[in-house]
């Protein structure tokens, strides 16, 4: 059913679609809404679920983390401040190797205090073992939900579904919004492996040696390394999950795409611009605007962050002249974080072919610094006629 | 009044595998296999880093033959609530959630998480096992250390600062039970466990647990010295029932024999009280005197 919403209710949406068993959460801007239509859900008794307003961000995830060790569809919501309090608990829970899923309403990060969007607090989180995915619409917010907890639950990773505060999060939309019995057919009921019973009872995360151990029946259990080493190669693995996800729901829900980016008139692009959520769809309107004047350009979202598809991102970006790279984070001291990523990729797979592109780097809306869309265009138009001298570049910087 | 647990009556279930990784004489040794035969075998378990965590065992082996997870230092009463709203969803609400963690996990970092879930009302028992401070990490001061001890960051003059009131921290949310045991009374806290088990809301227990490496003493010592913090009036025994304070076991017995052994025997027992002088002593000594008067005058 089409329906106009905000992208807060769209996220909600999919929750409940996704019939999560237990929902902690605590306020933030601009994730509040979000969490708050939830509690409206339970309480009226819409939703069958148990909601927990916890006293902390940190709390909240320790309510996901312990609910889905015992068998519970988890979810939970934060930004910016909030996500960074919780990151004891990111890591845990990436570590636990529980499905849990987490909508980041991006938002800046203090000091000092700062409420509106840019992408810092989830870039943050980059290594912490979690998946990913940025979402550029209300569409994109409550698929990705809906396919986050298919795909965190067939490979036992946590997954971050994460849209920009405001632009998305508070801005409405239409949308479709599934039929339960879609997503019912989509989305089995959540079966781990192991959740804590009283029937079977097990030690979960006791303090695990640098080396591998015997047990008591005298067979081999991990060591820590083997236990990090595997949450990797199943990070690895799950881009093909990913494809998989993005296949299935397809086929139910009848649209979809590359699971990996979301390329725009890239085909006979000679300069790509590159960018995670909102920002690349309003690169749509600059790259209509250059096309023409003849230049040809393209832009292409990147939709699963971690784990990076470098093989995805560097086929699109083959033989193309130039790769310019807007950002709204970036790692202090040296540049954009998606970047970095961006070049290594490229470098892996392009190194020494001939068709490695000039990669540029350019940092906008930080803090919620408006981005023009006229600002964004100059500032295109000029990445491909030169290279700009220092990097990053930060754009509508006023010093 | 229900009958008093005696050692031939404890449930002959163990659910302590023998042979843990807890020092000789610790206190929490005890109090964590009797306490676990009072929780019974319908019991999940949550455990932040303390002693006990290594108590418990290295993957892949464990000690502790009930279901438990292991949770990060700050969110193990949070972690209880998202047990008990899982078990919800899944119609098994019978099963009794029970948090152990140490007074640093309690009274520093975890009373965070541990104000909101009894705010919330959440339904499980949260023991905290006091031994006085953060033993796990090589003995630091914690909020509940004594003023007085000798601990590794309060080297040469002992800790300045009284130990924090938790179970009264606790009683301020109203609880339905609050109460506190010690070690050296094992039976006491299986009687206690067994009384709230069924009791409404959150149940905050504070267990006195004597440490032999933290406190100074010969291992063999440790229930005499648990006995001395109590028969000296020092540690007291209470139950906190729906609001309604009252002395219990060991300690109601001090009322009816208004004597109490003198202070001074139970610090000079262990090193870390070392530098406290007798006038120091004797100060706290005319603290307890003052506190037991107003027991003895509730009393009459």
């Amino acid at each position: 059913m089409h329906i106009i919403e905000n992208g807060n209710v769209a996220a909600a949406l999919g929750v409940k679609l996704c019939r999560a068993n237990v929902i902690a959460a605590y306020p933030i801007t601009p994730q509040t809404p979000l969490t708050e239509k939830l509690s409206e859900y339970v309480e009226s008794g819409e939703m069958k679920a148990e909601y927990i307003p916890v006293e902390s961000e940190h709390s909240a995830l320790a309510v996901c983390i312990a609910a889905s060790s015992a068998g519970a569809r988890s979810f939970t919501a934060t930004s910016a401040n909030g996500l960074l309090y919780m990151h004891e608990q990111v890591q845990w829970a990436a570590g636990a190797r529980l499905p849990i899923v987490m909508c980041v309403v991006n938002r800046a990060v203090g000091a000092p205090w700062n409420v509106w969007n840019d992408q810092q607090d989830s870039i943050s989180q980059r290594d912490t073992g979690w998946i990913q995915m940025y979402c550029s619409d209300h569409q994109q917010i409550i698929d990705s939900v809906i396919k986050a907890y298919w795909l965190a639950e067939k490979v036992s990773i946590p997954i971050m579904v994460c849209y920009d505060g405001y632009i998305l999060s508070h801005t409405y939309m239409p949308f479709d919004a599934p039929d339960q019995e879609q997503v019912d057919a989509f989305l089995p009921p959540f079966k781990p492996d192991y959740a804590l019973n009283t029937e079977k009872p097990a030690n979960l995360n006791t303090v695990t040696l640098p080396d591998v151990r015997m047990d008591v029946r005298g067979e081999l259990a991990h060591g820590y390394m083997e236990i990090r080493y595997l949450l990797q190669e199943e990070m690895r693995a799950a881009l093909a999950v990913a494809a998989e996800a993005e296949k299935r729901f397809a086929d139910i829900f009848g649209r979809g795409g590359d699971p990996y980016i979301e390329p725009y008139l890239c085909d006979d692009a000679e300069y790509i611009a590159v960018g995670l959520g909102s920002l690349t769809y309003q690169l749509r309107v600059c790259v209509d605007a250059l096309r023409k004047e003849g230049l040809k350009v393209g832009v292409m979202g990147v939709r699963f962050y971690r784990p990076f598809p470098d093989v995805a991102i560097a086929n699109a970006l083959k033989g193309k002249k130039g790769v310019i790279v807007f950002e709204k984070a970036l790692s202090y001291g040296y540049e954009g974080a998606l970047v970095s990523d961006l070049k290594s990729a490229l470098y892996e797979h392009l190194a020494g072919t001939g068709d490695l592109p000039m990669v540029q780097n350019f940092i906008a809306g930080i803090g919620g610094r408006d981005i023009r869309t006229e600002d964004l265009t100059q500032t295109l138009r000029a990445a491909t006629k030169s290279r700009v001298a220092k990097e990053p570049v930060w754009i509508g910087l006023k010093l | 009044m229900q009958a008093k647990t005696t050692i031939l009556s404890l449930p002959k279930e163990e659910f302590v595998h023998p042979g843990t990784r807890a020092c000789t004489g610790c206190g929490l040794a005890i109090a964590y296999r009797v306490g676990l035969k009072a929780l019974g075998k319908d019991t999940i378990l949550i455990v932040p880093p303390s002693c006990l965590t290594v108590l418990q065992g290295l993957f892949p082996i464990a000690s502790t033959k009930l279901p438990c997870l292991n949770v990060t230092f700050a969110s193990t009463a949070a972690a209880a609530t998202g047990i008990l709203a899982a078990l919800k969803t899944q119609g098994k609400e019978h099963t009794t959630v029970a948090a152990w963690a140490g007074d640093g996990g309690t009274s520093d970092i975890g009373l965070q998480a541990l104000s909101g879930a009894a705010e919330r009302g959440d339904n499980f028992i949260y023991l905290c096992y006091d031994n006085e401070g953060y033993m796990n990490t090589g003995v630091q001061r914690s909020g509940t250390t004594p003023i007085g001890a000798i601990t590794a960051n309060t080297p040469f003059k002992g800790k300045l600062q009284q130990k924090k009131e938790v179970p009264a921290i606790m009683a301020a949310h109203n609880l339905s039970y609050v109460a506190t045991c010690s070690a050296a009374y094992p039976l006491d806290l299986f009687d206690k466990i067994r009384k709230c088990i069924d009791m409404p809301g959150t149940k905050y227990f504070h267990i006195h647990i004597p440490c032999p490496p933290g406190w100074g003493y010969d291992p063999r010592y440790g229930i005499k010295i648990g006995r001395l913090a109590v028969e000296t009036g020092y540690y007291d025994l209470y139950e906190i029932v729906n609001g309604e304070f009252k002395l219990t076991a060991a300690s109601e017995k001090l009322v009816e024999k208004r004597k109490l052994i003198p202070v001074r025997e139970y610090f000079r027992a262990q090193s870390r009280f070392k530098i406290l002088t007798d006038a120091q002593i004797e100060d706290i000594q005319k603290q307890i005197n003052t506190k037991w008067e107003r027991y003895y005058k509730k009393e009459d």
